[in-house]
């Protein structure tokens, strides 16, 4: 039953980790605009990173 | 000569009939409808500006290219983004202020309009944000404790010992109180509001099962007990915020609409004051103010032509297809488009008084009074609530003084009752049935505003049209004929120079190639251009028509004259949309009668309800009647779905039970409809009937299966037979039954 104190922190970690990317990716505006990435995949370029201002999140 | 500028005659040699007009000419050219929006710029902290704005017309990848590229190459811009999803644009510039103005201009030079934005839209994004939050750390929660908790249903403590048991017992506190504590917050803080005020919804049950549910688990794993509900209680929270979730986004889009609406009517207006041209927000344009109105503008204000010669086009007040002649003198009003000259409005009345805003403010009133539909969803709350806090009570007394139970044993049945009652069934029937709804109708073009629109749409028995644009295609096309294909190049070629109605049906109606022609535009007349010497003329009966000709209907004409030869006479009529007939069959056949409700002319209204075979029309109505006519039908019992586009609708639409608008409706109309279609087909108001009577079926079914599933559970709660095990599956079982039975809707292709 050892084993169950490592595999139980691992899990709560991998969980943990898929969490906070989430929010981060939340924060980071990556679903502002579902539509827009959709077609911004047929762009040649490679500027595709979302360009909000930070300091201008809310008041947009 | 005539003065270009307003039409009337001039001193020989001379382009303008006096020098306000030369000046005021001078400015309707150079001022672009960019102009204005820097002033809602906010200033950044690092230096320059940023400002959003909506933008209509996005379409694709190459619009999104086209903005963004435009004015990233524009000097001293910093970003620029769009966002295809809301149809916004973001740009941020250093420099002055005014630039904005410039790259506002870039932007419409493309041809794509601007409007400034309502700041109170943002709040409704930032609710279904925290609530995305919330459903991902309950998510997170919910699946480890699974983990956990698979290990705890599957042995008992002899196998895996005591203190492993309490370990895991623990571990699910150690997740779940953080998780409780921030994913119930919705929940919570509705329930403490709505306790506030006295009454009770959906959420203060769900509020008191979760506490509960925690704290006696907590002193379960204090006293090394069996009977821990950390999973139910997070799963609980899981399911009901999903349902939480999808129930804020179908609000949320209906407001957006509505936001856009209010900044729409808030554009800016040119104002011509000291020989200067000025941009005013026309909120703030005052009674005697001299507007510029060019051509294939919106007049902004009520008032009185100061100068020039035009066409007015009032279906947004009237419903009348037919441009009218404007000249010096006339009372203009607010909201209808000036057609082909630019014009100069003296104002009569301040904005927030004009007929417009007048119609905009029935509208409100119509819309309040409608507020008051309870939902089918919150009639199931108020029973439930009651209902489950006596099942619960009584369980507590019942063992407690009657089976002689420990105080805490019978505490501990009552809250199994409460958790196994659980509210999911009921949280989910509703938005899982009414998102699969929508996403279906939306592929069909039919968009739903409103949440409750469905639910009112499946009681509809009366179903009233508007006639213009509704039931006929609302502009004119041309009459099919067999015109000489000569002629038909030459006038085409005419017409393509005019935004005319009429003109723009027979270009639509060609489709060779044109010939390059120099076209003057006489305002209430026609358009003429000279060919090898001849001249070329395409217009009214009166300038350019056969006079002696016999008048033969009520159709619309232009006509074609080279020199001194009449060449052809072109007919226009505004025609039924093409299943009309069938649509209004179609919604017979389903018992609901069907009527009709025009501003236009009696003879024209009871020619269109023929052809469409509506028996019951009235004629010549105005907008405040319309809805008065609404209102009367209401009071009678009648649940009346109202299809309209004009403005004239809109105080109607709201006064109705439930209301449709084709997208070719102006904004106002859109946004007060609960329910826009798109395309030129009239079938979408019978399918969305459909949809309406299956999803509200599905809804009571599911109502049914909750409560088919809490009349099994319940006495087994009470009579104390409840194990966390059965807890668990019971609650996640009868909310997947639930969401299956909604995708029921999808499985039927029939409609």
């Amino acid at each position: 039953m050892e084993i169950l104190l490592y595999l139980i922190p691992i899990a709560l970690t991998l969980g943990l980790i898929g969490l906070a990317g989430f929010l981060w990716s939340m924060k980071n505006n990556q679903y502002e605009d579902l539509d827009g990435a959709a077609h911004r995949i047929l762009f040649d370029d490679e500027d595709d990173e979302p360009q909000i201002p930070s300091n201008n999140r809310g008041k947009v | 000569m005539t003065c270009l500028h307003c039409g009337e005659k001039t001193a020989p040699g001379q382009d303008f009939c006096c020098p306000g007009c030369e000046a005021a000419h001078a400015a309707a050219a150079s001022v672009t409808k960019g102009s204005g929006f820097s002033r809602l710029a906010n200033e950044m902290d690092e230096g320059g500006f940023n400002l959003t704005l909506g933008v209509e017309g996005i379409h694709c990848a190459a619009c999104i290219r086209l903005i963004e590229n435009a004015l990233g190459s524009e000097d001293g811009v910093t970003h620029a983004r769009v966002n295809m999803s809301t149809n916004r644009v973001n740009m941020s510039w250093t420099g002055a202020r005014e630039y904005g103005d410039h790259l506002a201009t870039v932007v419409s030079n493309l041809g794509y309009r601007l409007h400034p934005l309502d700041k109170a839209a943002d709040a409704v994004d930032e609710e279904t944000r925290s609530l995305l939050r919330a459903i991902a750390v309950a998510g997170f929660a919910a699946g480890n404790m699974m983990l956990i908790s698979v290990g705890l249903w599957s042995t008992d403590s002899e196998t895996m010992g005591m203190a492993t048991r309490d370990l895991f017992h623990w571990l699910s506190a150690l997740i779940a109180l953080p998780t409780v504590l921030y994913a119930g917050q919705p929940f919570f803080r509705s329930a403490i509001a709505v306790l506030r005020q006295g009454h009770t919804n959906m959420d203060v049950p769900i509020s008191i099962a979760v506490t509960l549910a925690c704290a006696m688990s907590l002193f379960e794993a204090f006293r090394h007990g069996e009977h821990v509900y950390f999973d139910s209680a997070v799963m609980l929270l899981f399911f009901l915020l999903i349902g939480r979730y999808l129930d804020a986004r179908a609000k949320g889009k209906a407001r957006e609409t509505a936001t856009d609406l209010l900044s729409r009517l808030s554009g800016m207006a040119t104002v011509f004051e000291d020989g200067q041209a000025q941009q005013v927000p026309i909120k703030e344009l005052k009674a005697g103010m001299l507007v510029l109105v060019a051509a294939g503008e919106n007049i902004p204000a009520d008032g009185t032509v100061e100068k020039g010669r035009s066409e007015v086009d009032r279906s947004l007040i009237t419903g009348e297809t037919l441009p009218e002649k404007l000249e010096a003198g006339q009372e203009v009003f607010a909201g209808t488009l000036n057609l082909s000259a630019p014009i100069q409005v003296r104002v009569s009345k301040a904005t927030e008084k004009s007929l417009l805003s007048e119609i905009v403010r029935l509208m409100e009133v119509s819309e309040q009074a409608n507020a008051r539909y309870v939902r089918l969803a919150d009639k199931a709350a108020s029973l439930y609530t009651p209902v489950v806090h006596a099942m619960g009570a009584l369980t507590f007394i019942g063992w407690w003084l009657f089976m002689q139970a420990p105080w805490q044993v019978s505490l501990l049945h009552a809250v199994t009752v409460l958790i196994i009652t659980c509210p999911c069934a009921l949280g989910l029937a509703v938005p899982v049935v009414q998102v699969l709804a929508s996403s279906r109708l939306m592929k069909t073009g039919i968009l739903l505003k409103s949440g409750d629109a469905l639910e009112k749409l499946a009681e509809v028995n009366t179903v009233i049209f508007d006639k213009t644009g509704t039931l006929t295609i609302g502009h004119p096309e041309l009459i099919a004929d067999d015109y000489s294909n000569a002629d038909m190049r030459l006038a085409a070629s005419l017409a393509a120079h005019s935004r005319h109605p009429l003109a723009r049906a027979l270009s639509a109606a060609y489709d060779g190639e044109l010939m390059e022609l120099e076209v003057t535009e006489h305002p209430g007349r026609g358009l003429s251009a000279e060919i090898e010497g001849w001249e070329m003329r395409l217009g009214s009966r009166a300038w350019c028509g056969d006079q002696t000709a016999a008048q033969q209907d009520n159709a619309l004409e232009l006509w074609l004259q080279v020199g001194d030869d009449v060449r052809a006479r072109y007919a226009f009529s505004d025609r039924l949309r093409s299943d009309a007939a069938d649509v209004i069959a179609e919604l017979k056949r389903r018992h609901i009668d069907v009527r009709l409700l025009s501003g236009d002319r009696t003879a024209v209204v009871s020619d269109v309800s023929k052809q469409a075979g509506i028996t019951s029309y009235k004629a010549e109505v105005s907008p405040v009647e319309k809805r008065d006519y609404l209102e009367a039908l209401a009071r009678e019992g009648a649940k009346v779905l109202m299809v309209g586009d004009g403005l004239n609708d809109a105080p109607a639409l709201a006064a109705a039970h439930v209301s449709m608008s084709p997208s070719s409706a102006i904004d106002i109309t859109q946004n007060t409809a609960d329910i826009v279609f798109q395309g030129e087909a009239l079938m979408p108001v019978v399918q969305a009937i459909d949809v309406a009577h299956r999803s509200t079926r599905l809804v009571r079914q599911n109502f049914g299966l909750a409560i088919l599933y809490n009349i099994i559970a319940i006495p087994v709660a009470v009579l104390g037979y409840v194990t966390p095990l059965v807890a668990a599956a019971a609650m996640s079982g009868s909310s997947l039954v639930v969401i299956m039975n909604a995708f029921r809707l999808n499985l039927k292709r029939r409609g």
